[in-house]
């Protein structure tokens, strides 16, 4: 019986090395899991039937000594990130039987590196939501509480791993959606610098805004996914070459050297005065600080005047990039077919009847602030706040290198608790907007609990930091939690 | 304030049928975040106070002007997708 409980990537790969246990021993182990406790969490839309042959190619790979750096390790992908030949719905009717013909860069670089891939996880449909509730296909439930939501909306992937269902996920995160989750349910999730991981292969939403990211169980894992993923490719104009590299030697600090890092973490001025913020994550939030003061970190208040707009900019670009990004879903090319009057019913008929509640309010929401009588006073004027927002982070880099908050404002809600009340929904990504807005990586933390009631609720710390240094990000993150 | 008939000029606008009943709905949340994003308009963000346009790096990307792969060489994987097709192409209905 393999412990997968305490299992890693890093361990995996020194098991499956030394010959302790097969990748077919450890595929098999997740798949009983899996049979296990997944009536209860509903994690994944599809187990995938080839799991135990991936993980043979990779015990004949392993055996060669051909072994890369995730052989043999099993993984679950989003349900809007395509593995090639089989389905990618984006837990949306949409796209209900919609089979990917081709393998996104992402799943590329891991299957490159040896991954097995498990299944395809749950999430809000289109990646719209910030807690799974808004499934085509039903909702996922949080593994330490099953009357609680794991997050959104990559809540299926935070919730496999937070259960063993696999040892590693990757998410999407367009305004949250990785960190959020991640933070709900007790795991570590990275949202990378915008531009560093090909988007080539995902289900787009808002394309200045997503980013693919891991979920994992500790900092170690996300940065060993991270690099597996990461770099420039020719099928997205927006990747860079890893920023990392040329920024490194520029800072006085650095990932290097043990506990003397001495970074400097900025703490935002005028937090206490948003509402609504947990008075435990509050609590666990300065008990993080000093938690980090007492490992050798400084802190600093900074000044980021322009950060509050951040999720007023986000309701409106967001919106905008999905009524262009949704308006390819027409019925004609692809997925969904609802036959109408004519030609120009046939859209009004498959839109109206493949794309959920909230999928249509956005698309709604978008043609709104992009048409002509609005333009100016919404979409431009969001972009100008953007621009001030990003200025905000560039000057506090100037001085800290890392700023934290919590992830959310709250642990992880009842299900169907806000679903009448969607503004309270999208207020729970108050803090994990602002990096995306911004473009800059953020990693969310495990950093304890509050006692609710007889169960644990998961809370989790934010650090964010300038664009390309997610290596300092790992430093601090191993440093924090004692990896 | 937004009315019954914005919410369906905006759904004929995204090529989308609502019922009368999730009119109603959208009506209200889109207004309560519309009402949220107002904020905005207190910001002064002339462009001559934010710094001068600045995308990390990020800049359009043209390829080579030439063919990328065989001709025909994806027509049957893409095909495949299309809910309906005849003789290798994609069929919607009658538009004249």
């Amino acid at each position: 019986m393999i412990d997968l409980k305490n299992l890693t990537i890093g361990k995996a790969r020194d098991h499956l090395t030394k010959g302790d246990f097969t990748a077919v021993e450890l595929a098999q182990s997740y798949l009983d899991n899996i049979k296990n406790t997944e009536q209860d969490i509903k994690a994944y839309l599809e187990i995938f039937p080839d799991v135990v042959s991936q993980a043979e190619e990779a015990d004949k790979k392993i055996a060669k000594k051909e072994a890369g750096l995730l052989t043999g390790i099993p993984l679950a992908i989003k349900d809007n990130i395509l593995i090639k030949s089989k389905k990618c719905s984006a837990a949306s009717k949409m796209l209900a039987d919609y089979v990917a013909p081709y393998d996104s860069t992402a799943v590329k670089r891991l299957k490159d590196a040896g991954a097995v891939f498990l299944g395809r996880t749950n999430m809000d449909e289109f990646a719209m939501g910030s807690s799974t509730e808004n499934s085509a296909f039903g909702p996922t439930k949080n593994p330490r509480d099953l009357s609680r939501v794991p997050g959104g909306s990559s809540g299926g992937s935070a919730a496999t791993v937070a259960s063993d269902e696999a040892l590693a996920a990757l998410g999407s995160d367009t305004g949250g959606s990785v960190r959020q989750p991640a933070s709900f349910c007790g795991v570590v999730g990275l949202k990378p610098t915008y531009g560093t991981v090909s988007r080539h292969g995902l289900i787009a939403m808002g394309s200045s805004l997503d980013q693919i990211g891991p979920i994992t169980k500790t900092v170690s894992d996300a940065e060993i996914i991270f690099n597996a993923i990461r770099g420039k490719d020719i099928m997205d104009s927006a990747t860079v070459e890893p920023a990392g590299a040329n920024l490194f030697n520029e800072k006085k600090f650095s990932a290097e050297g043990g506990s003397a890092f001495g970074g400097k973490i900025g703490i935002p001025s005028g937090f206490m005065e948003i509402d609504g913020i947990d008075a435990a994550v509050l609590k666990n939030f300065n008990e993080s600080i000093e938690k980090f003061k007492s490992i050798g970190y400084e802190t600093e208040i900074v000044n980021l005047p322009n950060v509050k707009y951040s999720l007023a900019v986000y309701y409106i670009i967001m919106p905008a990039e999905v009524s262009s990004n949704l308006a390819r879903f027409d019925g004609v090319k692809y997925g969904l077919h609802i036959s109408g009057k004519n030609g120009i019913d046939d859209y009004f008929m498959t839109r109206g009847g493949g794309f959920g509640m909230e999928a249509r309010k956005r698309i709604m929401l978008g043609a709104y602030v992009l048409s002509s009588g609005y333009y100016d006073a919404y979409y431009n004027k969001a972009n100008q706040v953007r621009n001030l927002i990003k200025n905000d982070y560039r000057e506090a880099f100037r001085n800290v290198d890392f700023i934290i908050t919590p992830t959310a404002p709250s642990p992880a809600w009842r299900i169907g608790e806000k679903t009448n009340n969607p503004l309270e929904m999208y207020l729970a990504d108050i803090f994990t907007t602002p990096a995306n807005i911004a473009g800059v990586p953020a990693i969310s933390l495990p950093s304890g609990f509050k006692e609710a009631e007889d169960k644990n609720l998961p809370l989790g710390i934010q650090l964010m930091s300038d664009c390309g240094r997610e290596d300092i990000l790992f430093k601090a993150g191993k440093d924090f939690l004692g990896e | 304030m937004i009315e019954i008939k914005d919410i369906e000029k905006l759904a004929e606008l995204s090529r989308i049928n609502i019922s009368s009943e999730e009119t109603q709905t959208f009506r209200k949340d889109i207004e309560s975040i519309l009402s949220y994003v107002d904020q905005l308009k207190m910001v002064d963000a002339a462009t001559d106070k934010a710094a001068p346009r600045e995308e990390g790096g990020i800049k359009n990307v043209f390829r080579e002007d030439e063919n990328y792969h065989d001709s025909g060489q994806f027509t049957e994987a893409l095909l495949e997708l299309a809910p309906e097709k005849e003789n290798g192409y994609v069929k919607v209905k009658k538009i004249l």
